[in-house]
């Protein structure tokens, strides 16, 4: 039994060092170094080595003292195996050995006897593994995009694989392609169009979802039920089934091309979700408060303008954040409306430039960094308000 | 009283309510509709403008003379197939100018010309001319003649207003549009696409949900694909898969694990052997489901999470003091938990996959085998220009949707009455 555990325990925490030295080994080669072998079979019986030796000495040293000694030991010994490697790169593994030896702390012969102790081991790392594995998988495409908007196209055509920048260069040569993008393709004026349309529709859908939502969470009327099953009905229906039509209407009332065109289609996507989401949270205020405002006279303007809006402020920022990132990412309408440069969106001015098969790629991850990052910044900051509002109203993607 | 009062309320009620139903109507209801109109009409994109008679303005003197000069308007259908019946022409001229003359079609009063064309038929184009001269003889300034924009006027069918119906379109679409292979690629897409959503969502919200350090932080950095606009995220995977030197073939290369790259995006086919069977798999299209799953597992792990985090700890410090294993825990446990989030999910992300038009158009553009119905929408009513043929498509679109909501429906009402 022992034995069963300790080797699954050795295989296992092997496998899981391995796998991030692996990581670290392609992360360094992006940075330009010459590594043309992953050496897992190496990797691997060194980490099994590391791992026997942790257990076979369990708490006669000092814990600190122990991961300081052996990730040395193995830093050393991995140093010897391996090809030629810079100091720095040599630091990293290091320090990844100093982070899994003292992740090891809770294993010794004698936790191995415990009960499901192979099913615990198995769960441990899986978890570990399981957190790196998705932050590497998720992060690596937004590195790329990053770092190739700093490169050259000649650069990664020579080495596809070196990602160093060059912080030698002077600051207006590493973000050149982001100067280019300004001069040379009207990205200013791309941004403007996005952030007006955005905003605009923020508001537009505001101003109609608010006393809707109002009506639907308060109000009797003949057609309610009808109403609020519709909302997620509708909110089910595909844009692109809307396509053709819309593209024909608007050909003949001359609303292509048109900001305003946009802006309605947008608010009206986004209105049953708008909706759907406000009217939740206006339930959940108590009604008493309002009966005491139709006490004073109130009339429903009054009720919506002063006890609505005020108390459910942190509901209206969620939806108004949302309809936002919504409108700036959106593509599909954006592509089928905008023929003109002159009144791209951001999306749809990045699918133009791409396109063309002659820009250079870093003006494209350029571009897209660009229109990336507004919405994870917002994302980032408002995360609290969007994640629950995303949970009670569930966004459409 | 409180008849009144009800009565009020309604009256309100309605206000409130009218401008955001009106808009959505006609924004997302009415093309539904408009869609089964236009898909029994054979119509192509260049038929959808309303034919109008145009004309542009041309000035020329003719002589010495700079009293006298000649406009020569050069008129046309803008349509190549539709009439423009009763066109009417009308241009001003400033005082003391009157042409000389005039074509009997024409006649002029109170400074302006006035003309009936009559009917103009498609690819109409004609030259006409007005000679016009200063009555007191002074030079005539070009530039106000030219500022003057002739009013043009005339009555055409709207073609999508026309009541000839066909059937064609629907023919088409299920006998010479590779339907079967069409559906096949669609179904394969989104179910793949919603199974590997959902199981990476759940390994993800179980690996959050355990007490590990920065797991707030963990929860935003899942959320990225599914936050991030589309265009830039598809073309960062286009060009890390890119196969002359995208990052990700350039690293397997060098790290010997192929010896080719790979085309992951434009290649229908790869023959993969395990234990010595051979099988195809449909590698774009497996990309693509890929790109699907990264972009789409943060919304299930967001909502199984949401789950997680409310199922009652005293459930697991039971399961311990029974010595559940971690995987009893697990089975027993936490999956009845979720089953109800997941049969939702699933239905959610079956409808939204099943309509995913944006990814799979920026990383294949439809090609290599990964055309599916929405893609097949784009191509027919904008790359073929078939827009009848496009709303057709969009009706079998709509119809599979009505089929799976109605199955939803069924199956969510039942879970509610077993809950």
């Amino acid at each position: 039994m022992k034995f069963k555990s300790l080797s699954i325990f050795l295989i296992i925490s092997s496998f899981f060092l391995t796998c991030i030295l692996s990581i670290w080994k392609i992360m360094s080669t992006l940075q330009g170094l010459n590594f043309t072998n992953l050496n897992i079979t190496t990797v691997f019986s060194i980490c099994i080595l590391l791992s026997l030796a942790f257990v076979l000495i369990g708490k006669k040293i000092n814990h600190l003292i122990k991961i300081f000694s052996l990730s040395f030991l193995f830093s050393i010994l991995y140093f010897y195996l391996n090809e030629a490697s810079p100091y720095w790169y040599i630091l990293g593994v290091f320090l990844i050995n100093l982070f899994f030896t003292n992740k090891l702390k809770k294993y010794s012969m004698e936790s191995l006897k415990e009960d499901f102790i192979s099913e615990k081991i198995i769960f441990d790392f899986i978890t570990l593994f399981g957190i790196v594995f998705f932050a590497f998988v998720i992060l690596f495409p937004f590195y790329i995009m990053l770092v190739t908007s700093f490169k050259t196209q000649i650069a990664l055509l020579v080495n596809p694989l070196d990602f160093s920048l060059d912080f030698t260069k002077s600051l207006t040569e590493l973000f050149k392609s982001y100067f280019v993008i300004f001069e040379t393709y009207n990205f200013g004026r791309y941004i403007l169009i996005s952030s007006a349309v955005s905003v605009g529709t923020v508001i537009v859908t505001l101003l109609f979802a608010i006393p809707a939502a109002y009506a639907v969470a308060r109000l009797n009327f003949f057609g309610k039920n009808f109403l609020s099953t519709s909302i997620l009905i509708i909110y089910m229906f595909p844009a692109i089934v809307l396509v053709i039509p819309l593209y024909t209407v608007f050909s003949q009332l001359g609303l292509r091309n048109s900001i305003f065109g946009l802006l309605i289609v947008y608010t009206a996507t986004t209105l049953p979700v708008a909706i759907y989401m406000l009217q939740g949270y206006f339930k959940s205020i108590p009604k008493e408060i309002e009966d005491a405002g139709i006490m004073d006279g109130q009339n429903w303007f009054g009720i919506i303008l002063k006890i609505i809006i005020p108390l459910s402020l942190p509901a209206i920022a969620s939806v108004a954040l949302y309809v936002f990132m919504i409108a700036w990412n959106e593509f599909l309408f954006s592509l089928m409306f905008l023929d003109s440069p002159k009144s791209f969106t951001l999306s749809r001015a990045i699918q133009y430039l791409s396109g063309d098969a002659e820009t250079p790629r870093q003006y494209l991850m350029a571009g897209s960094v660009i229109v990336t990052l507004p919405v994870l910044f917002i994302f980032v900051y408002f995360e609290k308000y969007l994640v629950s509002g995303l949970t009670s109203g569930s966004v459409k993607g | 009283m409180s008849d009144t009062l009800s009565k009020l309320e309604k009256r309100t009620a309605y206000t409130l309510v009218l401008p955001a139903v009106l808009l959505v109507f006609a924004i997302v209801l009415f093309p539904i509709f408009a869609n089964v109109w236009i898909s029994f009409k054979d119509i192509e994109l260049k038929d959808i403008r309303i034919p109008e008679p145009r004309a542009k303005k041309i000035v020329k003197s003719i002589s010495e003379n700079q009293s006298e000069l000649k406009i020569i308007y050069k008129l046309r259908n803008s349509s190549l197939i539709q009439e423009i019946r009763n066109v009417q022409f009308q241009d001003k001229f400033p005082k003391n100018i009157s042409p000389i003359n005039l074509d009997p079609r024409c006649n002029f009063q109170s400074k302006k010309v006035i003309c009936n064309f009559g009917n103009w038929e498609a690819k109409f184009r004609e030259n006409f001319e007005i000679t016009i001269k200063n009555n007191s003889g002074e030079t005539i300034d070009k530039k106000t003649i030219k500022s003057q924009k002739p009013i043009l006027s005339g009555k055409a069918d709207n073609p999508l207003l026309s009541t000839n119906f066909t059937l064609e379109n629907f023919k088409k679409v299920f006998y010479e549009n590779n339907f079967v292979e069409l559906l096949l690629t669609t179904f394969y897409f989104t179910f793949f696409g919603t199974v590997g959503a959902i199981i990476f969502g759940i390994l993800a919200a179980q690996l959050v949900n355990q007490n590990i350090q920065g797991r707030t932080y963990m929860r935003g950095i899942l959320l990225f694909p599914y936050v991030g606009p589309v265009v830039a995220l598809a073309y960062t995977w286009t060009l890390l898969l890119d196969p002359n030197s995208g990052t990700l073939n350039a690293l397997l290369v060098n790290f010997n694990i192929i010896e080719k790259p790979i085309n992951l995006l434009g290649q229908k086919y790869i023959t993969m052997s395990i234990l010595g069977f051979e099988f195809k798999l449909r590698l774009a299209l497996t990309t693509v489901i890929f790109f699907e799953i990264w972009r789409y597992f943060p919304l299930a792990f967001l909502f199984i999470l949401a789950r997680l985090q409310a199922i009652p700890q005293s459930l697991y410090e039971a399961a311990d003091v029974d010595g559940a294993s971690p995987i009893q825990k697990f089975i027993h446990i936490t999956l009845p938990q979720i089953t109800a989030i997941i049969s939702i999910l699933f239905m959610i992300r079956f409808i939204w996959n099943f309509n995913k038009f944006e990814d799979i158009f920026l990383l294949t553009g439809g090609a290599s085998g990964t055309r599916t119905l929405p893609i097949n929408v784009y191509q027919q009513g904008f790359a073929v220009s078939d827009i009848g043929m496009g709303s057709a498509v969009s009706i079998v679109i709509v119809m599979l949707l009505l089929t799976f909501m109605v199955i939803y429906f069924r199956l969510i009402g039942k879970r509610a009455n077993e809950v």
